[in-house]
């Protein structure tokens, strides 16, 4: 719709050949963009989509399935993986709004306090991405080795915090937050950081001399300005959460009891060889992912904004 | 939260001082507005205004020095807890309110009752109650400046603070906002302290203007005073023009003194001069300066300089300005009201120059150049 809107918006006010080849031109400008989402997104897609209605092989083969419209995989996934879903809701909810309590004051300080001093402000910048320097996974493997239930940390907490020998915390939904938090928080901060960055101090101080406590400066002035960072950096950590499966992992900071949908598509499809039920749970994710992020976008009513 | 009276309040500035790395931006400065008074603070940019104006609404504190408003002490209270409401230069509107809930802003934040009914009091005070629903950048830069000016001046403040707030409209608009703002003031009586660079702005609106320069004020008076009796060098050359004559006093008599430059007597009355001894700059104004294309009797009562050459000649409608010079003395520049056929003279003429020695004026300090 927003293609078309692009593509056929200015001919009503310009001549005719002109509007055309501004169509024209449009539609070359927007090839690649089109070429690229259609093989590696809309084929996709459809594929996921066909293969999670497949029905299994009359002979009960395993892994094997035919084309057809079966509808089972939903009722299963939907059934059967609830505790999975709703765990992943959960923790993402969680962990998003942790990451957002401790992003937003320090992209303020970067984006407003350092504003002063811009050679000090880009080297936080740089420390705030440093992670991404290092692989995701061995960063979450090194968290795993902090919390070993022998590792020095644990030892020093247990001590710290008078807890019986038996306390541990890797396998909890506590270290799986915490891991969450740790690999998606420069995703938030750097949309924060950006709207933080170009707000106009002058209204915060405008605010201030019209009788705004520093506290009303913040929630009349300074959040409403920032929301679009707030959306966006809010939206980049929650969605990909809710699909993780490296932190929930056994193998990584989970346990069993602490699977999220991630894990459980990884299972059917790599180990259970479940095609159908893996591409079903990918689908149902992606639709409650589709209805939160509109019903949110909309709450938050910050369209002049965005 | 404490009341606030619908009338002005006076301030006191004692000994400001604001010194930032590397350099000082006022250097202890004293100041009192009585309240209700239209007061103007004019000065070229970097003389250190701005800083004051920020010290005043709290958004700056000074390295030294007292503020008060009202007699009461608020060098170290926030801006929020001031009865001082500012008119920014860059107006800083909310861009997320209507101009409504801009107004209504600082009402709100004083839990004042009805605060909608009040901005729309004051929005139909600056004739645009008709935008009330409209986003500040719907509006054009006059407008804006109004919603600023009504913003402000809805809460009533003892103190109201102009930055410069006419700086980016064009003439026609800023002479209108000049005189809505005076009438504006006139009506609410409400003590204003404008900041400008416009000398003419300065002497149009206020009351009292103070000249400021390089962080210090150099004059202060009424702007007739001001004009009529500049005190330094530099207010006489920044408030209007002025022809400037250095030499040392010759002669002193029991009402008047007179410096010799090259050859020339030129004699000012004694209660118009600043400095009665050594080398002194006299001054005279370009419009109280005539040009003679013969050579007048000489009088007492008149400085006669010449003769010298007509060098530059501008039409600028209602008058000529002529820039005469004249050998050993420098250039002098005449203003003539253009009541004949212009050209009255032309270029290269030789001309004498004479002015009443009761409108010199004897200043304080020299012009640069000429310091010893």
């Amino acid at each position: 719709m927003a293609i078309a809107a692009f593509g056929s918006s200015q001919p009503a006010k310009t001549s005719g050949s002109a509007a055309k080849r501004a169509g024209v031109v449009a539609w070359v400008l927007l090839l690649p963009g089109l070429l690229y989402l259609t093989m590696f997104f809309m084929v996709p897609l459809v594929s996921l989509l066909v293969t999670s209605v497949m029905a299994p092989d009359p002979t009960g083969a395993i892994g094997v399935f035919n084309y057809g419209f079966d509808t089972q995989a939903y009722a299963h996934v939907t059934v059967d993986y609830l505790p999975q879903i709703m765990r992943s809701f959960g923790y993402a909810l969680v962990a998003t709004i942790v990451a957002l309590f401790i992003s937003y004051p320090l992209a303020y300080f970067v984006g407003i306090r350092l504003r002063t001093h811009p050679l000090i402000q880009k080297l936080t910048l740089t420390l705030v991405i440093a992670p991404f320097f290092i692989s995701f996974l061995l960063r979450t493997i090194a968290w795993k080795q902090i919390f070993a239930d022998d590792a020095p940390a644990m030892t020093f907490v247990r001590g710290a915090l008078h807890l019986d020998a038996t306390f541990h915390f890797l396998g909890t939904p506590g270290a799986v937050v915490w891991g969450l938090v740790y690999n998606f928080i420069p995703f938030m901060t750097l949309p924060l950081y950006t709207s933080l960055e170009r707000l106009d101090l002058r209204l915060l101080e405008a605010a201030g001399d019209l009788y705004a406590t520093p506290a009303a400066v913040f929630r009349r002035i300074t959040l409403p300005l920032t929301m679009p960072g707030v959306i966006s950096g809010t939206l980049l950590t929650f969605i990909p959460i809710t699909g993780d499966y490296v932190n929930a992992s056994r193998d990584f900071l989970g346990s069993p009891s602490t699977s999220m949908i991630g894990n459980m598509v990884q299972a059917d499809y790599l180990q259970n060889q479940d095609y159908p039920s893996a591409s079903a749970l990918s689908a149902v994710l992606m639709a409650i992912i589709l209805v939160i992020v509109t019903i949110y976008v909309k709450r938050a009513g910050t369209e002049d904004l965005l | 939260m404490k009341e606030f009276v619908p009338a002005g309040a006076d301030l006191e500035l004692k000994n400001i001082r604001k010194e930032f790395p590397g350099f000082t931006a006022i250097e202890d400065l004293d100041l009192h507005i009585p309240a209700g008074e239209f007061f103007a603070l004019l000065g070229p940019s970097g003389c250190g205004k701005t800083t004051t104006l920020r010290i005043i609404a709290g958004l700056d504190e000074p390295t030294s020095g007292q503020v008060l408003i009202g007699g009461q002490d608020v060098t170290f209270s926030k801006p929020h807890e001031r009865q001082v409401n500012t008119v920014f230069q860059s107006y800083a509107l909310f861009p997320h309110m209507t101009i409504l809930e801009n107004v209504a802003f600082g009402l709100r934040r004083r839990k004042i009752e009805d605060p909608l009914a009040k901005a729309t009091d004051a929005l139909n005070l600056v004739e645009l109650g008709h935008v009330a629903q409209r986003r500040p950048q719907q509006l054009s830069g006059g407008q804006q400046q109004r919603v600023a000016l009504a913003r402000a001046l809805v809460n009533r403040p003892s103190l109201l603070l102009l930055d410069e707030p006419l700086g980016a409209l064009d003439l026609k608009l800023r002479r209108q906002m000049q005189i809505e703002l005076k009438a504006i003031q006139m009506e609410v009586g409400l003590t204003f302290l404008h900041v400008t660079h416009d000398q003419e702005e300065a002497m149009d609106m206020a009351d009292t203007v103070a000249v400021m320069n390089r962080g210090r004020i150099e004059q202060m008076g009424a702007p007739e005073v001001l004009y009529e009796r500049p005190k330094t060098a530099f207010v006489s050359k920044f408030l209007g023009q002025s022809n400037l004559f250095v030499g040392e006093v010759a002669e002193t008599s029991a009402n008047s003194l007179s410096i010799n430059v090259a050859g020339s007597k030129i004699t000012v009355p004694k209660e118009r001069a600043e400095k009665q001894q050594g080398k002194i700059a006299i001054g005279v104004r370009p419009e109280k300066t005539m040009f003679h294309r013969s050579k007048p009797a000489e009088s007492s009562s008149v400085n006669l300089l010449g003769p010298g050459q007509i060098k530059d000649i501008r039409f600028t409608g209602v008058s000529n300005q002529y820039l005469i010079e004249v050998p050993n003395v420098g250039d002098i520049t005449v203003f003539a009201q253009n009541v004949g056929i212009s050209p009255v003279i032309e270029l290269g003429e030789q001309v004498w120059v004479s002015f009443n020695v009761e409108h010199a004026f004897g200043l304080l300090d020299l012009p640069v150049g000429d310091e010893e």
